[in-house]
């Protein structure tokens, strides 16, 4: 979506205009590459990862607004991105780092988003976009600079023509081409099958680190594809879209064969469909890492890193009879109660809409990666 | 899981007096603290020596004991009361030592009081070096992140000695155990050092240990606010970065929240070890701080230390985030889950969350080196600060300069006006800035502008480039700003981004501050004021906490309610501390309940201190966290004026710093209630002062002005030295000094920098032997409701900050007080004062000399409020806005008939004795710094003794501000040649106590001929005697001394008692400097030995009182 030379050098004060599809629009700077974007604009609350946010394929087609007001302070390095490159559609920053400054960086953000292409704007009142995408909900908005700008009408009815959220299939297009596999770290104890639906590095770094050696499959992966890798578990990933969009052969076929499954976000959305349960989409998201989310199990409290636009619309308050058995919400948002997790009563699934493996965030859901292992090892046993 | 039925009563422990390490901040947690426990349906009984505090209100707790924190006192209370729990981890270092102390003498178990936020391993484990490191070890065990500084742990000097060697050398770093804000720890750099800071560490440590840690000099320094329910919910509230490494202790760093430099990687490692600490400690119902130090270079975290309690730290992270530390942890001490306490702020979500920031909150400390020009002002791992400010913005460039500016000190803000020096002046300032010192920021910048590069500056100051880069950032809007041709919208508009204020911009382009405003809003150019929300606007926020910010959009909600604005006093200072914010909050809770067409007025706070009960986003409708200087103040009335209806702003009740603005605010159309400033001048400056004395015929020691040598000297002349000299419009004394003859005249107004026509030195005739009496009153224009009149315990000359009194006094009989009671009404209704006045008398012989009158609310108003069970400040503010005092009788917030000038003979003595910081500083060579009261004020805080008699009293207050007097054993008496009468009489009287009197050779010599036997001693400047005879300095560190008298001789021979003074310091010995105090202890100790002491509410007090008005 976005138009943009990699690499073009841009005047300190480059103007810059974001336009809403509603008609708002605030006047900045350009920031990263100077052109055009266009995307679904969102805010996240993180306070710190902005490379992991970036880098995620769940933002891809979507404009991030960061509240947090200086973005770009520790550069980029070269470990934390989640994956190849950077998906977020458009930037919006309102005091971007001139220094980096951390043994780790290599570079600023600011080369990284123009080498990338990736439009930004900065120097906005970035609060009042908040507060007015809380107010008005997730809507659709452009971002101009350089030679692209023009007229705010013209500007406003190029947004109203860019595509929405709702209804887009989007896995495919972050998805990786072909499988590869991430090896277990010491000794092998299981095999899992990922389905890649923009799946985050960091997930299949986690399940290696407890001895699983990791298949990622592109998301257009066969149920055939799937058990050819002699899986002890399946795995679903996060990703952006629609999930009403997406087909459930797949995760059908694998809760038919009662293997442990688990997913993860756009996964857990997958599995709710399956079950039988709606999905919808939240006026505004969860969009950070600092929500806490009750495991109704145990009524303990987890800070949990959150992104997500979508979600199962399920019964808080009593066991459903689904196709494969009985199911329940295991956990909640005790900011809205959204539902963030599912788990089957009679077969060895669960899923969570928050991000255990938590890059960026708090590292209090890891234990969700040994409730897959223990699922796994029961399976055996 | 819902709050414990087991527990009816909690004894909450305040911290005591104000002193340097231990301030404002507990005030704030406690009475939130309290407020929650009373609200829960407990029954708050509340032990804190501090009347200058909101939490002694007698409506905070259910049973308020202005008594002594000490073990003795606090078990009095226990028995008295027989709480069912005790909740320590609220009051500082002070509640958890003095519980400790309790549980380990059994008593808790005696009385089965059970300890509550904290038990007792936990602390131990959080307090003891030894064990903490055993606890670091454990995490990382678990989690293979964090580790301890390499350490060794030493109990005597060979141990320190050896300890070096095992770190590899020097630098090392010297911690005693269990001290508070790191008192007598410090870097040694050489044996010299060493021997000297771990000396005076072991010495001061209640266990006798120190520990030698390697230097980690230069390492980035962070800190994480951590709570904890019994459900094993942990959040982190806050993570808090400083600007200075590691090097200066926090609590005198510059400090940022949220962390600028951390990835998400590395803050997530400071979480896990964090929450891994919090769990080994065992802290499991509460909160706790840690702090970490990273290596610029690697990435190494090492945990330098955490506290199992409410801080400083948590009451900065508090006002910083939104979410009440500790207001959540009483609840969570009563039996709450995270999980099950609302979030105030959004109403909707819980507390089990971690608050996210849409913002940028800087702290800068404020010191006070120039009331001890002997100290060393270098910054070290012991705390030096006495206040704080901390500013809000909406990027760090934007907080840092509203920070600095709300120190409202000269030279505190970056000044960009003058030469910027070249390579010579260059490579001096980076030489200076190696040194931490106060204002070492604003050497940095000096140094970028004469043209050192970020590289320089970091490797003078390891300050981490991303903030170097900033102040880059800062100084090159200050070249635009002086290089451009004109102010134009663009480049103003920046420059107020980044936090340049109206004045600074004026400076830089050769205009004048209001010329600057004037252009700024003719283009449009103003702040709009942001909510803390907690949430970056994820949720809508209830509670209107602003601050500003150069952005788009306005949070300001529309209002209906006419506003009160009340101006605060800004960051903490000696001579301007948390009394004034103590007037402040009562004005707010009277008037938004107060009675007026509209039913209550909406009150709306302005002030810059974090570690305050004002800046709680509970205590007003409107809280707006903002430097109380005029351009900002401005901005916020207009803020409000677009919002709704304006009542007036309150200028009388925030000290100097709003009274300062009163004019200004007037000039530019501002309704200042209550006392005008027309009047405000005419009790401020000398001239019409004294037209209005002449014309109500009251006298004044003679005195003049002079801006130059010959004037003072003619002046001096006339009246006779000594003489008191002073500048003009000063708190605290600020260079008071007495003045004995012509030579020291001409060398202090040589060092008076601040002289000039508009600034003149006041010259007063000193009065030798004058009782010195402080007076509050309320005057509404016609009737004077005189609050109450405290007699000094030393005589006039010591600044009334720093001198204990009593009230009601004690000397002054029905003739005396109907003297004061008139010149008090004819001074009050001369200037046309409308709400409180203080006024400073003098009696000396038969004259009732006016010293200076203040048409504020005055430091004493607590005092004087809590001894006569008045809220005085809140009758003021009603006064302000119109109320009488005849209305406020017929309200009931005033007593029906008398006042506090006809209290009944039996009502309470109070005393209050002031708490100074000596053993906070230290001259460069390591040594202690004078302790000689004078003019000018040096105390931090106050404490009060109330009970039925004086000497009960003052005994008391002795024993809340400095340990309980002693009632035997070996006093040592030195004093001058003016006091040898006076000393006969309390000598004699100590004697026939028991005590052995030590004395130098002269006041020996009187006190045999009056037949008092005493042994003599070694001066210092004698030497050890031939057969080894001890000087008393060294008998005093030896131990062998239970009380010092020793006052000092005019001027010259005030260096003989320096020695005794500073190490009666250093071994914590009662040191008495007045012989007014000699005979003030020598009542307390009579009183300590004929019978117990008890203890008794301030609510008994009151229905005493009460009753005994009412008859």
């Amino acid at each position: 979506m976005t138009t943009s030379t990699p690499g073009t050098a841009r005047d300190k004060a480059t103007p810059a205009v974001l336009v809403l599809e509603d008609g708002r629009s605030f006047r900045g700077r350009a920031y990263g590459a100077v052109g055009e974007t266009f995307g679904e604009a969102v805010f996240s609350t993180g306070m710190t990862g902005y490379q992991e946010t970036l880098t995620d394929p769940s933002y891809h087609r979507q404009v991030v607004v960061m509240t947090a007001p200086h973005i770009g302070n520790t550069g980029v390095n070269d470990e934390d991105a989640e994956s190849r490159r950077i998906w977020v559609s458009g930037y919006v920053v309102r005091d971007p780092a001139r220094t980096p400054s951390n043994w780790r960086s290599r570079r600023s953000l600011d080369d990284e988003l123009v080498a990338q292409g990736v439009v930004g704007i900065s120097g906005i009142d970035t609060r009042a976009l908040t507060r007015h995408l809380r107010e008005r909900g997730a809507m659709r908005v452009g971002i101009f600079s350089g030679a692209s700008l023009a007229d705010e009408a013209t500007l406003l009815a190029r947004v109203q023509e860019a595509p929405e959220m709702t209804g887009a299939n989007l896995s495919a297009e972050v998805a990786t081409e072909r499988t590869y596999v991430v090896p277990a770290q010491g000794t092998k104890r299981f095999t899992v099958a990922a389905l890649d639906l923009g799946i985050k590095g960091m997930t299949p770094h986690r399940m290696a680190e407890r001895g699983i050696e990791v298949h990622v499959l592109p998301a257009t992966a066969t149920l055939d594809e799937v058990y050819a890798t002699g899986p002890d578990g399946v795995f679903l990933s996060n990703g952006p879209g629609d999930p009403a969009t997406a087909d459930l052969t797949v995760v059908k076929g694998v809760l038919e064969r009662g293997t442990p499954l688990f997913g993860i976000c756009f996964g857990n959305q997958l599995l709710g469909r399956a079950l039988g349960f709606g999905t919808y989409k939240l006026k505004y998201g969860h969009r950070g890492i600092n929500q806490p989310v009750q495991d109704r199990t145990t009524g303990k409290v987890e800070v949990t890193a959150h992104n997500h636009g979508f979600a199962v619309d399920a019964p808080l308050d009593r066991v459903s009879d689904t196709p494969y058995g009985r199911a329940e919400v295991s956990h909640v948002c005790l900011n809205d109660n959204v539902v963030e997790g599912l788990r089957l009563l009679d077969r060895p699934v669960f899923s969570v809409q928050y991000h255990p493996e938590a890059a960026a965030g708090p590292h209090d859901a890891a234990y969700l990666f040994d409730r897959f292992t223990e699922l796994m090892e029961g399976q055996r046993a | 899981m819902p709050k414990r039925t087991d527990i009816q009563s909690v004894l909450v422990i305040g911290s005591g007096p104000i002193v340097i390490g231990q301030a404002a901040e507990f005030d704030y947690s406690g009475t939130q603290a309290c407020r929650v426990l009373k609200s829960e349906g407990l029954r708050v009984i509340l032990v804190n020596s501090n009347p200058a505090t909101i939490m002694t209100d007698p409506e905070i707790a259910d049973a308020t004991y202005v008594e002594p924190i000490t073990p003795d006192f606090v078990e009095k209370i226990i028995a008295k009361e027989r709480p069912d729990a005790l909740l320590p981890t609220l009051g500082g270092q002070t509640a958890l030592n003095t519980a400790i102390s309790l549980h380990d003498a059994g008593t808790l178990d005696k009385y089965g009081v059970e300890l509550i936020g904290a038990n007792v391993e936990a602390i131990n484990k959080g307090e003891d070096r030894d064990l903490f490191k055993d606890v670091v070890n454990a995490v990382h065990a678990k989690i293979g992140h964090g580790e301890s500084a390499r350490s060794v742990i030493c109990h005597s000097m060979d141990d320190v000695l050896k300890g070096v060697d095992e770190l590899g050398g020097y630098p090392v770093v010297v911690r005693p155990s269990f001290t508070m804000g790191g008192a007598g720890s410090g870097f040694a750099h050489t044996e010299e050092d060493l021997r000297r800071i771990a000396g005076q560490g072991l010495m001061l440590s209640p266990t006798t240990e120190v520990l030698l840690e390697e230097s980690i000099l230069g390492w980035k320094e962070y800190e994480l606010e951590l709570m904890r329910d019994k459900h094993d919910n942990v959040v982190v509230v806050c993570s808090i970065e400083n600007f200075d490494p590691m090097g200066v202790h926090t609590g005198d760093s510059i400090t940022v929240a949220p962390a600028m430099t951390l990835t998400d990687r590395e803050y997530q490692i400071l979480r896990d070890i964090g929450i891994a600490v919090i769990r080994e400690v065992g802290v499991d119902t509460g909160g706790c701080n840690i702090q970490f130090a990273i290596n610029p270079e690697d990435g190494r975290v090492i945990v330098i230390e955490m506290n199992p309690r409410v801080s400083r730290s948590s009451a900065l992270a508090s006002k910083a985030t939104g979410f009440p530390i500790a207001k959540i942890a009483a609840r969570l001490a009563v039996g709450y889950t995270l999980d099950e306490i609302p979030n105030d702020i959004t109403e909707k979500t819980p507390a089990s969350f971690e608050p996210t920031l849409d913002y940028v909150v800087v702290k800068v400390p404020r010191f006070a080196f120039e009331k001890f020009p002997a100290a060393d002002a270098s910054l070290t791992t012991t705390m030096k600060s006495v206040g704080e400010a901390m500013a809000i913005g909406r990027n760090f460039t934007e907080a840092l300069q509203k920070a600095l500016r709300s120190l409202e000190k000269a030279g505190s803000q970056f000044d960009f006006t003058g030469e910027a020096g070249g390579p010579a002046e260059k490579d001096a300032l980076l030489e200076t800035a190696k040194v931490p010192t106060d204002g070492r920021i604003n050497t940095v910048m000096r140094a970028i502008r004469a043209g050192a590069t970020p590289e320089e500056v970091f490797d003078a100051t390891k300050i981490d480039p991303w903030f170097v880069d900033q102040l880059f950032l800062i100084k090159e809007y200050a070249d635009e700003l002086a290089s451009a041709p004109k102010l134009d919208p663009e480049l103003l508009a920046e420059a107020k981004r980044h936090g340049f204020s109206d004045a600074q911009i004026a400076g830089i382009r050769g205009l004048r501050e209001d010329v600057v405003r004037e252009v700024r809003h003719a283009l449009g150019i103003r702040p709009v004021y942001k909510t803390v929300d907690t949430c970056a606007a994820e949720f809508a926020a209830k509670t209107p906490y602003f601050y500003s910010s150069y952005d788009e959009e306005s949070e300001v909600a529309p209002r209906e309610r006419p506003a009160v604005i009340i101006l605060g006093s800004g960051p903490n200072r000696i001579g301007q501390g948390i009394e004034f914010d103590y007037s402040c909050v009562h004005a707010s809770f009277a008037l938004s309940t107060a009675p007026n067409p509209v039913g209550g007025y909406e009150t709306v706070m302005v002030n810059c201190n974090p570690e305050t009960v004002s800046t709680d986003y509970d205590t007003s409708d409107r809280l707006y966290f903002e430097p109380l200087t005029l351009e900002d103040v401005l901005e916020i009335v207009h803020a409000e004026t677009l919002a709704g209806p304006i009542a007036g702003v309150i200028v009388q009740l925030g000290g100097q710093t709003p009274l300062g603005l009163a004019q200004a605010l007037k000039d530019n159309g501002v309704p200042v209630v209550g006392t005008p400033p027309e009047a405000i001048h005419a009790a401020e400056d000398r001239g019409a002062f004294g037209r209005v004395l002449a014309e109500a015929g009251l006298p004044a020691p003679k005195h003049g002005t002079a801006t130059t040598f010959a004037e003072a000297k003619a002046i001096a002349d006339e009246i006779g030295y000594p003489v008191l000299v002073r500048p003009s419009y000063v708190l605290g004394g600020r260079g008071m000094e007495i003045v004995y003859d012509e030579t020291r005249l001409s060398s202090y107004i040589a060092e008076s920098t601040e002289i000039s026509p508009t600034r003149p030195v006041l010259v007063d005739r000193f009065l030798d032997d004058a009782i010195e009496i402080d007076v509050d009153a309320l005057y509404d224009g016609t009737e004077l409701y005189l609050g109450g009149v405290m007699e000094h315990i030393e005589e006039a000359g010591i600044h009334s900050g720093d001198s204990a009194c009593a009230l009601p006094p004690i000397t002054l009989g029905g003739f005396d007080i109907k003297r004061l009671r008139a010149s008090t009404e004819a001074i009050a209704k001369g200037v046309g004062v409308r709400g409180l006045i203080n006024i400073q008398f003098a009696m000396a012989g038969d004259i009732l000399y006016v010293l200076e009158a203040n048409p504020r609310a005055s430091r004493t108003v607590p005092f004087t409020s809590k001894a006569t069970a008045v809220p005085l400040a809140k009758a003021a503010a009603r006064i302000s806005l119109g109320a009488t005092i005849a209305g406020l009788r017929a309200e009931g917030l005033l007593p029906a008939q008398g006042d506090g000038g006809t209290l009944p003979l039996d009502a309470p003595i109070s005393v209050k004795e002031a708490v100074m910081p000596w053993s906070r500083f230290r001259d460069i060579h390591g040594r202690g710094v004078d302790t000689v009261l004078g003019p000018e004020m040096r105390s931090t805080g106050e404490v009060m003794g109330i009970d039925s008699v004086f000497g009960t009293a003052y005994a008391k207050s002795q024993a809340g501000a400095y340990g309980p007097l002693p009632t035997k054993g070996r006093a040592f008496i030195s004093v001058a040649n003016r006091d040898k009468r006076s000393m006969i009489f309390p000598a004699r009287e100590l004697v026939a106590h028991g005590f052995e009197l030590l004395a130098t050779s002269g006041t020996a010599e009187v006190l045999k001929r009056n037949g008092i036997n005493a042994t003599v001693v070694r001066k210092q400047s004698e030497g050890e005697g031939p057969d080894g005879e001890r000087t008393i300095v060294q008998l005093i560190h030896d131990g062998g001394v239970d009380l010092i008298v020793n006052t000092p001789y005019g001027t010259g021979g005030r260096l003989d008692g320096y020695d005794i003074r500073t190490a009666a310091v250093a071994r914590g010995v009662p040191c008495l400097t007045t012989v007014q105090a000699l005979a003030a202890a020598v009542q307390g100790i009579d009183a300590l030995k004929h019978g117990e002491v008890g203890v008794r509410s301030l609510q008994e007090h009151a229905e005493h009182l009460t009753a005994a008005r009412d008859n």
